[in-house]
């Protein structure tokens, strides 16, 4: 089962490397993962996408929850929220082709970030499901790079974000 | 006042109770010997290797229950303690390790005697500093102590850049310690520990399984009490031991691959398994899926991932501190108007018949010395009343199998990495501890070989550490897996060139005593109880084919023990009956 785990820690110097640690050492998979400040400059959040039974994902938010520089445990799972990743596609259409990549990227509210002679770079928005749709229909376009950025994910209003720390 | 970053250091151990500090100097480390020079309330053991020094302040820390320190260098100084960390972490021991670093300006750079001992060392620490602005020096101190100490203990390392030592700043001592995302649960959930207890008094064969736990919380009252007062046996895990009193009536002994017979049986039989202090590790659950299949688990640890980390299924997890939640079960218990002994006749009646059915034993000789006698006649001499440290191996399960521990912190083992090399540096640490407690380190002929400079440690020091070889010439635990498991193909597990260990010893300035035959143990070991004032080598020459039984082969359920050959000739081991997972 697919989980989105936010992990709230101090913004200290190697966080990163033991919260990824842990995920390779305990041989747990990630997905993705994206680290960034909060509104608070002391505290990172980090979205992480990974997979496993009840077991593993439980090991893996207690595991979280244990170290030491780790502040709060989210696992979406468990709360309605909204989930949103930005993807930037370039692409080299063909001349012929060039309108119609430029519509679909319109239906789909992206954004033309970048145009050339030859490529267009459009920035998109949305859940897996949306961008995974977008990519497929930018293939025929000639896809020269793509990047994601790793998925972020926020509570509905009205939902109690539940920490886990140290709760059994 | 101003003060500098290693006077820093120094008054902040002071201050944290620090009496004894393992150690080893260095280029990057200089400016905190440097202070030493002059300390007189702090005490550095220099010992003779980097391990040497982390074992050292692990055996301290075991048998006082207050943090070890140690002090190293940079580079290989710092990575000389990887092992130690490593061992301390598995077996959940409070350290406080502080290497030097190469000067901030250099770090990254491949300067000399550079190594990144934070990176390293991630993984086998509760957690890690490098403490690059010496205003936060005295603050990170404490909370490495602070977290070293509290909760499931463990090691910390604080890395400190030479330019962070050599620097000044004004001390501000931190009288309080609080990391907002670091808070330990002490205290059992009140409607858990009452299903804890309710589940006792369902149960008509439940069984307590005692770990390293128990004696780090200080619990073994609390779990006398509670089996006392419910009848529950009890079987301890190799950190367990002494955690429960080993001769009492309602113990077991030890479970899981080199457990008792009626431990694992019960165990396998039981109908309730209460795990306190315990982490279900392979070495004692044996096949997880056939572990205690018909029984109900309750399961009390303070750290949260232990629980449903090797079971699947545990029906009352309680997290908390075992002392804690033992206390909490018993109140509950207390008012319970259960007749205990009526209910636990029968189930009682099946332990005393599994015991005597299949003790531990080995057969005696008149003529060859069977390294099971030496522990026992330790154990005979002594009273029990030793600190026994142990290396890895046939020595190490003989310790715990014939020796009976009845007190906590009487027992040094390293139960979870199973570090060769850990029982003399920890023997070491525990004689200065408890300078008046005679301290054994029983030892294999190949253990002792990997931190045997320590010797001049102990010389130097006076310290009376006793290390009992059991010289069987061999890797003996890897050499019965070859007999086992291998078709006798004894593939470099032959020692033989073993040092002459009397000879040894007596090069550093230490005594060295030897047996050959049977009746030569007991007066060497009356003859090593006399020497106060340095170290002694007993080299007790002993039957390598003996065997550590019975055993579970990995990957079996603990039920499928192997026994010695000659006392039950049918249940001989056949490989192919076994599923191996
Ligand atoms: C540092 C280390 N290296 C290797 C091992 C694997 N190992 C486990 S027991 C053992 C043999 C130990 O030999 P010895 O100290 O003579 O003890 P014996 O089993 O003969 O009593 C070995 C090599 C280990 N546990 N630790
Ligand atoms: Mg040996």
């Amino acid at each position: 089962m697919k989980h989105t785990i936010s992990v709230l820690v101090e913004n200290k110097f190697g966080v990163l490397a033991r919260i990824s640690g842990l995920f390779s050492g305990r041989g747990f998979n990630i997905e993705s993962l994206s680290v960034g400040e909060t509104i608070d400059p002391q505290i990172s959040i980090m979205t992480i996408i990974t997979r496993g039974d009840d077991q593993i994902i439980e090991q893996i938010t207690k595991q979280l929850n244990k170290l030491i520089d780790v502040i709060k445990v989210i696992d979406f799972m468990e709360v309605e929220h909204v989930e949103r990743e930005m993807v930037l596609i370039k692409i080299a259409p063909s001349k012929n082709d060039r309108p119609e990549a430029l519509r679909t990227a319109e239906i789909f509210r992206g954004r033309i970030v970048d145009s050339g002679h030859k490529t267009f770079t459009i920035e998109i928005t949305g859940d897996e499901k949306k961008i995974e749709a977008f990519v497929e229909l930018m293939k025929p376009y000639n896809i020269i790079e793509f990047v994601r950025t790793g998925k972020v994910a926020i509570a509905r209003e009205g939902v109690k974000k539940i920490s886990i720390k140290n709760d059994q | 006042m101003k003060m500098s970053g290693a006077e820093i250091l120094v008054e902040c151990l002071k201050r944290e109770g620090v009496k004894h500090i393992f150690g080893y100097p260095g280029g990057v480390v200089l400016n905190i010997f440097d202070i030493l020079y002059d300390e007189k309330s702090l005490e550095l053991i220099l010992t003779r290797h980097e391990q040497g020094a982390v074992h050292a302040a692990d055996g301290y820390a075991r048998v006082s229950g207050k943090a070890g320190v140690a002090i190293v260098t940079s580079g290989p100084g710092a990575t000389n303690t990887v092992t130690g960390i490593a061992t301390a972490y598995m077996d959940s021991i409070p350290l406080v390790v502080v290497t030097g670093q190469v000067p901030t300006s250099l770090i990254g750079n491949d300067a000399f005697q550079e190594a990144d001992i934070v990176g390293i060392t991630r993984p086998c620490t509760k957690h890690n500093f490098l403490v690059k602005d010496i205003n936060d020096l005295a603050k990170t101190v404490r909370e490495a102590f602070h977290i070293a100490t509290t909760g499931r203990p463990g090691p910390v390392l604080i890395d400190l850049p030479k330019d962070v030592s050599a620097g000044s700043c004004e001390f501000i001592w931190p009288e309080e310690v609080k990391i907002r995302s670091y808070n330990p649960k002490y205290e059992g959930n009140k409607w858990q520990m009452k299903q804890a207890a309710d589940e006792i008094v369902k149960a008509r064969k439940p069984v307590i399984m005692a770990g390293g736990g128990v004696i780090i919380s200080d619990a073994s009252k609390e779990l006398k009490q509670l089996a006392e007062l419910g009848k529950i046996p009890v079987t301890m895990t190799l950190m367990g031991l002494g955690g429960f009193p080993g001769t009492h009536k309602l113990s077991m002994g030890m479970l899981g691959m080199h457990g008792t017979y009626c431990a694992n049986m019960a165990v396998q039989n039981a109908d309730l398994i209460i795990g306190i202090g315990v982490r279900f590790d392979d070495r004692v659950t044996g096949r997880t899926k056939d572990f205690a299949k018909g029984a109900r688990i309750v399961h009390i640890d303070i750290d949260p991932t232990s629980i449903k980390k090797t079971l699947e299924k545990v029906e009352v997890p309680v997290v908390g501190d075992v002392k804690n939640v033992l206390t909490g079960i018993l109140k509950n218990l207390k008012e319970s108007k259960e007749q205990w002994g009526a209910v636990r006749k029968a189930w009682l009646a099946q332990i005393e018949k599994w015991k005597s059915e299949k003790p531990l034993e080995y057969e005696h000789d008149a003529k060859i010395i069977k390294p099971q006698f030496v522990v026992e006649k330790i154990y005979e001499i002594t009273k029990g009343e030793a600190v026994i440290c142990t290396e890895v191996g046939q020595n190490q399960m003989w310790a715990a199998q014939f020796y009976k521990y009845d007190k906590p912190r009487t027992w040094l083992s390293s139960g979870g990495l199973g570090t060769m090399g850990y029982g003399f540096p920890a023997a070491i640490g525990a004689q200065i501890a408890k300078p008046g407690a005679t301290v054994f380190d029983i030892a294999g002929d190949g253990s002792i070989q990997m931190n045997i400079q320590e010797l001049a440690t102990a010389v130097i020091n006076k310290l009376p550490v006793k290390v009992a070889i059991l010289n069987n010439r061999y890797l003996g635990m890897v050499r019965q897996w070859q007999e086992l498991f291998f078709n006798e193909r004894y593939s470099h597990t032959n020692l033989d060139v073993v040092p002459d260990f009397v000879m040894v010893a007596e090069a550093y300035g230490a005594a060295g005593l030897r047996a050959e035959k049977p009746e030569d143990v007991e007066p060497v070991i009356r003859e090593a109880l006399k020497i106060k004032n340095r170290p002694v080598f007993m080299d007790f020459v002993v039957d390598w084919k003996e065997k550590v039984y019975p055993m579970v082969p990995a990957g079996a359920a603990i039920n499928e023990m192997i026994f010695g050959e000659k006392k039950d000739k049918k249940r001989k081991f056949d490989s192919s009956e076994l599923k191996i997972a």
